[in-house]
């Protein structure tokens, strides 16, 4: 009996420091950016709080209005992104809230929607490729048709993106797929094509990030260019003077980066923008899952072993069962 | 006598009790909340929400659910792995619970899949997405209802007098067993997989890439005591005579599971310098004391050879032992859980009627199963 509890004991401790060899192995490294990463810059010491760019997110997505309430029916003011929302801006206030960008007595906007992660939680959670980051653009985009609406993305995403559709019989994920259903006609995502000051800017995320850091070089007051609507399109540029910023691109590390970066004049976790770690928190879980279950290999030896053990353990059963059978005959 | 054959019979008896009948009434309110739910959404009949897409049909229902029903895999582990046939009475009985464990804990993932008409993408391979923790899980758990229902064959085989077949099908079932023994290995651990993509969501005293270790660890531990639990509510139930002996024995090997569990638990929290987050103040602390002092007073209750021979303190422990393993996937997954301020979650009324109801049902069936078929131990002769 001891010897017998010895072994269970020892067969346990010998599972677990498998799992723990397993998991303790070096996961995969974060993905890297596609060759020609599209993507938005959001520079919240530009924005006004206009919401054309909600407005037009609306438009053309075909998203019906958000009442605030059912007592308030007249007007679309989504709080949130949401089941019909898929970009919003909100505002930071402090205290006054009469000067604008100031952390305190201040306030400041920030635009929420998908930041198309470099390497997406959304993605590796999603068990039937439902959620797909396009090779060449990057774009994190949603197929209706292949999803299941279990909600793992909704769940996993670091950035609360990704949503569902609560009130619908036949719901359907919602998220920005960054107007990829425009790119066929020459146009692009319609709140960088609609914003007035350049606040929200689309093109190559290279591109973006050599003006994000052009923009954190400039001494705050100073003259400069900012460009509107797209970089590398008609020259929409207007005269400005840059911001305070923080010197911070958000998106250019956060979880390995994202195709979307921000710039703002105040502290980002002021902002809804919590400070992220370098590492991906997909790389995480996908090396954990790969080191158990790569080729299928280590579940393989295990049930081989099993199956012998238990042929031979219940051979007696076997035994029993032929003599029944024979007395029966 | 390793590996002694028993007799197992029928029990016979009323079905049309009112036990039975307060059982299909609770059922019959869960299946008209979710006619609602699939005509108006899920947000007609539930609280989840964008902060908490996840509410307890799938943390209880699925999570916990599935845990609770790892009887018949920790009763598989021990009898044919380890080749311990004096459990073998309590293979037949614990592989039935953990059939409509199961089973039901993979029907009512139906309920809340969103798009639930595509759930057959999880098999198809154009669809599988094999990075994805979800997709092991999904795959894994539908393999092994189908093996557990194989395993379970013999049963309906001899209630239907097919000795031949079932012959034949005992020449393969070692396989079967095989498979289901590494199935649950796989998938319960991948539940706690789940998590770590969660990345900071999941609070600190949860969030740990140990994480399929623990969780495989606790659903041995629960199987075992789901074991234990089952046969004494049976034994008073139905007014048979208990198994002590053999549950104390059995108990014994749960306990020292549950020093290694613990250890493990523990020793991840040092390692990653969380320990101090269980002293401050909040739900997630309560929760996390509720789960550890759940596992940790069972160690105390059967420490010794004597109060292992206890029912009573035997019936306590593993009650206390599916309390933790209930609160460890809670914690995770509710409690623990955190997407951002602004974000509350506890189940609507009709959330919880229908989680009752899958409860009730599981109940009602497990009635029927063993009054009609040969599961239980035949006790006539004593």
């Amino acid at each position: 009996m001891n010897l017998s509890r010895r072994n269970f004991l020892k067969g346990t401790v010998a599972g677990g420091a498998l799992l723990t060899a397993g998991t303790a192995a070096e996961a995969r490294p974060n993905k890297t950016m596609p060759p020609e990463a599209l993507g938005l810059l959001f520079d919240s010491t530009l924005c006004i709080g206009c919401k054309a760019c909600v407005a037009a997110c609306k438009r053309v997505n075909n998203l019906p209005p958000d009442p605030i309430s059912e007592e308030f029916p007249m007007w679309d003011a989504p709080l949130d992104i949401s089941g019909s929302t898929f970009n919003i801006i909100k505002v930071y206030n402090s205290g006054k809230a009469n000067r604008k960008d100031e952390e305190v007595d201040g306030y400041a906007f920030m635009k929420q929607s998908c930041l198309h992660c470099v390497d997406p939680s959304c993605v590796s959670a999603c068990p039937v490729s439902a959620m797909i980051k396009d090779p060449v653009n990057g774009i994190v985009a949603y197929d209706p048709d292949a999803c299941i609406g279990c909600r793992y993305c909704v769940a996993a995403c670091p950035f609360g993106v990704p949503r569902f559709q609560y009130d619908k019989a036949l719901p359907k994920i919602a998220k920005c797929e960054l107007c990829r259903h425009r790119i066929p006609d020459g146009h692009y995502a319609a709140c960088a094509e609609v914003c007035p000051t350049g606040a929200t800017l689309y093109g190559k995320v290279t591109d973006l990030g050599v003006e994000a850091h052009r923009r954190l070089a400039l001494k705050p007051g100073e003259k400069t260019s900012f460009p509107r609507g797209r970089l590398g399109g008609p020259d929409w540029s207007y005269q400005g003077v840059a911001g305070k910023y923080v010197q911070q691109v958000y998106g250019e590390k956060e979880l390995g980066g994202t195709q979307m970066i921000k710039l703002a004049a105040v502290p980002f976790d002021k902002l809804g923008h919590r400070p992220l770690p370098e590492r991906s928190y997909a790389s995480i879980s996908e090396g954990v899952q790969h080191t158990l279950y790569k080729y299928l290999a280590l579940p393989a030896v295990v049930l081989g072993v099993l199956s012998v053990v238990a042929k031979r353990n219940t051979k007696h059963e076997d035994d029993d069962d032929d003599s029944s059978g024979r007395g029966r005959k | 006598m390793a590996n002694a054959q028993h007799a197992v019979a029928p029990l016979g008896g009323r079905l049309v009790t009112p036990v039975t009948v307060v059982l299909a009434g609770l059922t019959a309110i869960a299946g008209v909340i979710l006619l609602i739910r699939f005509f108006f959404g899920l947000g007609a009949v539930t609280n989840i929400s964008d902060g908490f897409p996840w509410g307890i049909w799938i943390a209880y229902d699925v999570m916990v659910g599935s845990a609770l029903a790892c009887g018949g895999y920790a009763m598989a582990l021990l009898v044919y792995i380890f080749n311990r046939g004096e459990y073998h009475p309590l293979v037949r009985p614990a592989l039935l619970a953990s059939l409509f464990g199961y089973t039901l804990a993979g029907a009512s993932v139906i309920f809340d899949l969103g798009r639930y008409w595509n759930v057959w993408h999880l098999f198809w391979p154009g669809y599988a997405q094999i990075n994805s923790v979800m997709f092991e899980v999904g795959v894994c758990i539908t393999a092994y209802i189908f093996v557990m229902w194989i395993e379970f064959s013999p049963v309906f085989l001899e209630k239907l007098g097919l000795k031949d077949v079932k012959r034949k099908l005992n020449k393969v079932l070692f396989f079967f067993i095989a498979l289901g023994v590494l199935l649950p290995s796989m998938h319960q651990s991948s539940l706690g997989s789940l998590l770590v993509v969660f990345g900071y969501q999941v609070h600190p005293l949860w969030q740990t890439v140990l994480l399929p270790l623990l969780f495989l660890l606790t659903a041995i531990l629960l199987g075992f005591a789901v074991v234990i639990f089952e046969a004494s509510i049976v034994s008073v139930g139905f007014k048979r005579p208990g198994e002590t002996p053999i549950l104390a024995s059995l108990s014994r090997i749960m306990y020292w599971l549950l020093a290694v569990y613990l250890v493990v638990r523990v020793g991840d929290l040092a390692w990653r310098g969380a320990l101090g987050a269980m002293f401050v103040p909040g739900f997630e602390a309560a929760g996390f004391w509720v789960e550890m002092l759940a596992f940790a007073a069972p160690l105390w209750l059967l420490a010794s050879a004597e109060s292992r021979q206890r029912r009573d303190r035997l019936f306590v422990s593993a009650v206390l032992l599916m309390l933790g393993g209930f609160m460890l996937r809670i914690n995770g997954f509710l409690i623990g859980y955190e997407t951002g301020p602004g974000w509350h979650y506890f189940p609507a009324v009709p959330e919880l009627m229908v989680t009752i109801g899958l409860i009730a049902f599981e109940i009602l069936a497990y009635i029927v199963f063993v009054r009609m078929l040969p599961v239980l131990p035949k006790h006539a002769t004593h």
